[in-house]
C-alpha cells in the first residue's frame, strides 16, 4: 500500500480527479448520514397512512407532498434511500468478497487455474445483466435479499476480471520475484505483496458499479421484483405513483431525483478515483 | 482457408457452449424453485390430482436428464409448451411478442447510434465548450435511470403537452403511424442512456486514433481535418464502437423489460415480469430463452463484424 501511495505522490495530482472525488465523496457522505439517521431525520412515519392527506401537494409540513395513501413522500424517500443504499452496497461488497480472491488466484497462478476461473465466470456474461437478475428472482422469489444476491452475481465476472488483470500486472514486479526468491510461500506473496498493490483498480470499478447496482435495485423494485411493500423503496415508490403521475407529479419526481442524486454521487466518486488511482485504465 | 474464415468458424462454434449453458439455466428455472413448483404455480387450493396432472404434463415426474433431453428435443421442434394461465401455445405467444421487443430495441439502438456517433466525433474534435457539454450529456445520460426518464417524458409529452399517448401499443402492420406514435416515448427512454455510452466510446476511440503517428503524417501531408476524421479516424475507431454497440444490445434488452412494463408494450420483457408475478414458470422460461438467444446471436454478429472491420482481431484469434 505504501508503494501505491508513494507512486501517487510522485505523480502530479490531476485537478479534475480530486474535484470529482470531493464532490462525489461529499454527496455520498451526506446520503450516508441521511440513510443512517433516517429514524431521526424523517419528519413522519413512512408507513403512516393519513386519509385526509391523500395525494396532498407539497407544503411546509410535507415538503415532498403525500402519496396515494396519504403517506409523507419525504419520509418515504429517506427510508427508501436507506434500503436502496443497503441493498446495492451489500451487493457490491458481496461480489468483491468472491471476486478479489478469484481474480488473485487466476492472475497469479495462471495456466489451467486461470482458464477454469475465467471461462467459468464468462458463463455468467452469457445473460444480459437485467435478465440474469430477473431469472434469479424467478427462481428464488422477489425480495431485497434475492435482489442483492442477483446483483452480486452479475458483477462477479466484471470485478474478478479487473482483479485478475491488476494481479497480472503487479505479479511482474521485481519485488514479487524477490519475495519468492527469499522463500516466501505463494499465499504470503499473494496476501502481503500482490493483493495490497493490486486492489486499486478493483476498488475503482466497485465504486463505478455501485452506481449501476443502485439503478438495478431501483429497477427491480419498480417491477415489483425487488424490495417488497410496505417497506419503502425508491423504485417501488415510482411504481406506486405511476397511476397518479399527472394529478400528483411529486409522488414520482422526488423518489426519482433521489435515485439520480445517489447515482451521480457514485459516478463522480468512481470517475474521480479512476482518474487518480487507475491511470492505466485497468478497471475499464 | 483465410484467417478470417477460421475465426468466423471458431466464433460460431463458441456459440454452442454458450447456448448450452443458457439452455441449462433456463431449464433449471422451474426445477430450482424452492418447495414444489407445481403447487406454487397452481396455488394451494389445487387438488392433488390437478398437481399430479400438471407435473406429468411438464414432465417433472421423470429423471432430470430425461427431462432436459425431452425439453431440448421439443424446443428444437418448435414445441415450447403451453402457458399455464391462458393455456395458449407458447410458440404463438412468442410470435406475437417478439416483434414488439425487436422493434423497441432496434429503434432505440438506431436512435442512440444516430445521436451518439456524431456527438462523439464532435466531442473528440470540438472545442472546450463542446467537450464540456458532451461530457455533461454523458454523465447525466448514464446516471438518470431509464424508468425515471420515461416517467418524466410521460409527464411532459403526455401529461402537460398532450401530444403523445402515455402508454399502449398498436401493431405496425395495422397502423404504422399510430405504432410509431406509441413507440416514440419508450424509444426515447431507452435510447438516451445508450446514446451517452456510444458517445463516450466514440469520443475515446477517435481521440486515441487522432494521437497516432499516422494522423500526424496525414496532417503534414495537408489532408483536411474532415477527411482525417471521417476517412481515417472513424474507420480505425469502428471496431471499438461496434463492440460497444453489440454489448449495449444486452443492456437495451434488459432495459426493455422495464420499459415494456412501464409503457404497457406487449413484448417479451413484460411477458417475463407478468410470468414471474403469476408464478407462470413455463412462460418465464420461454421469455428468458428468447431474450438470451437474441443476445447470444447479436454478440456473434458483433464479433464477426469487428473481425471483418479489423482483420488483426481474426489474426490474434486464429494464429
Amino acid at each position: 500500500m505504501s508503494q501505491a501511495i508513494a507512486s501517487l505522490r510522485s505523480r502530479p495530482r490531476h485537478d479534475s480527479s480530486s474535484r470529482l472525488m470531493v464532490i462525489g465523496g461529499a454527496m455520498l457522505a451526506a446520503l450516508a448520514v441521511i440513510a443512517l439517521l433516517a429514524p431521526v431525520i424523517a419528519p413522519h412515519d413512512p408507513e403512516a397512512v393519513e386519509v385526509r392527506r391523500v395525494l396532498g401537494a407539497p407544503d411546509f409540513l410535507h415538503p415532498f407532498g403525500s402519496d396515494v395513501l396519504g403517506r409523507d413522500v419525504l419520509s418515504r424517500v429517506i427510508y427508501g434511500l436507506r434500503v436502496s443504499l443497503i441493498v446495492s452496497l451489500s451487493a457490491v461488497a458481496g461480489s468483491l468478497l468472491f471476486a478479489v480472491p478469484l481474480g488473485l488466484i487466476a492472475g497469479y497462478f495462471g495456466r489451467w487455474i486461470d482458464t477454469t476461473v475465467s471461462r467459468g465466470l464468462d458463463l455468467i456474461l452469457v445473460f444480459p445483466a437485467m435478465l440474469l437478475a430477473v431469472t434469479f428472482i424467478a427462481i428464488l422469489g422477489p425480495g431485497s435479499v434475492v435482489a442483492a444476491i442477483a446483483i452480486a452475481v452479475i458483477y462477479l465476472p466484471i470485478l474478478a476480471r479487473v482483479m485478475r488483470t491488476s494481479t497480472l500486472i503487479v505479479s511482474r514486479n521485481d519485488y514479487v520475484t524477490g519475495a519468492r526468491a527469499r522463500g516466501a510461500s505463494h499465499w504470503r506473496v499473494l496476501a502481503s505483496h500482490i493483493a495490497p498493490n493490486a486492489l486499486g483498480p478493483v476498488i475503482v470499478q466497485a465504486s463505478v458499479l455501485s452506481a449501476f447496482a443502485l439503478q438495478l435495485e431501483a429497477g427491480l423494485s419498480f417491477l415489483g421484483l425487488g424490495t417488497q411493500p410496505p417497506t419503502p423503496s425508491l423504485g417501488g415508490m415510482l411504481a406506486d405513483g405511476r397511476e397518479v403521475l399527472i394529478q400528483a407529479p411529486w409522488v414520482e419526481i422526488f423518489p426519482g431525483l433521489a435515485i439520480v442524486v445517489a447515482v451521480l454521487a457514485f459516478t463522480f466518486l468512481g470517475e474521480g478515483l479512476r482518474r487518480a488511482f487507475d491511470p492505466k485504465g485497468v478497471a475499464e | 482457408m483465410s484467417r478470417q474464415l477460421i475465426f468466423a468458424i471458431r466464433r460460431l462454434l463458441l456459440t454452442i457452449p454458450m447456448l448450452f449453458v443458457m439452455s441449462v439455466v433456463v431449464f433449471l428455472i422451474l426445477r430450482l424453485v424452492p418447495g414444489d413448483p407445481v403447487r406454487t404455480m397452481l396455488g394451494f387450493r389445487a387438488t392433488d390430482a390437478n398437481v399430479a396432472e400438471l407435473r406429468h404434463q411438464l414432465g417433472l415426474d421423470q429423471p432430470l436428464l430425461t427431462q432436459y433431453v425431452n425439453w431440448i428435443l421439443a424446443l428444437l421442434q418448435g414445441d415450447l409448451g403451453k402457458d399455464i394461465v391462458s393455456h395458449a401455445p407458447l410458440a404463438d405467444l412468442l410470435a406475437q411478442r417478439l416483434p414488439v421487443t425487436l422493434e423497441l430495441t432496434a429503434l432505440s439502438m438506431l436512435l442512440a447510434v444516430i445521436i451518439g456517433i456524431p456527438l462523439g466525433i464532435r466531442a473528440a474534435t470540438g472545442g472546450r465548450w463542446t467537450k464540456r457539454l458532451t461530457e455533461g450529456f454523458v454523465i447525466f445520460g448514464i446516471s438518470i435511470p431509464d424508468f425515471w426518464l420515461g416517467i418524466m417524458l410521460v409527464l411532459i409529452f403526455a401529461g402537460t403537452l398532450m401530444i403523445l399517448p402515455p402508454s399502449g401499443y398498436v401493431p405496425f402492420a395495422k397502423d404504422p403511424i399510430a405504432n410509431l406514435r406509441y413507440m416514440i416515448l419508450p424509444v426515447l427512454t431507452l435510447a438516451a442512456g445508450e446514446a451517452a455510452y456510444i458517445l463516450r466510446t466514440t469520443r475515446s476511440a477517435i481521440t486515441s486514433v487522432l494521437d497516432r503517428p499516422f494522423v500526424t503524417f496525414l496532417r503534414a501531408k495537408g489532408i483536411s481535418p474532415n477527411r482525417i476524421v471521417f476517412g481515417h479516424a472513424l474507420r480505425n475507431a469502428g471496431p471499438a464502437i461496434v463492440t460497444v454497440i453489440g454489448l449495449q444490445v444486452g443492456v437495451l434488452l434488459g432495459g426493455a423489460i422495464i420499459v415494456e412494463t412501464m409503457f404497457a408494450l406487449p413484448g417479451i420483457g413484460r411477458l417475463v415480469v407478468t410470468g414471474i408475478n403469476q408464478r407462470n414458470y413455463p412462460t418465464v422460461q420461454v421469455g428468458v430463452l428468447a431474450i438470451a438467444t437474441i443476445f447470444i446471436v447479436v454478440s456473434l454478429v458483433t464479433d464477426l463484424i469487428v473481425a471483418w472491420l479489423d482483420p488483426r482481431v481474426a489474426d490474434g484469434e486464429a494464429t
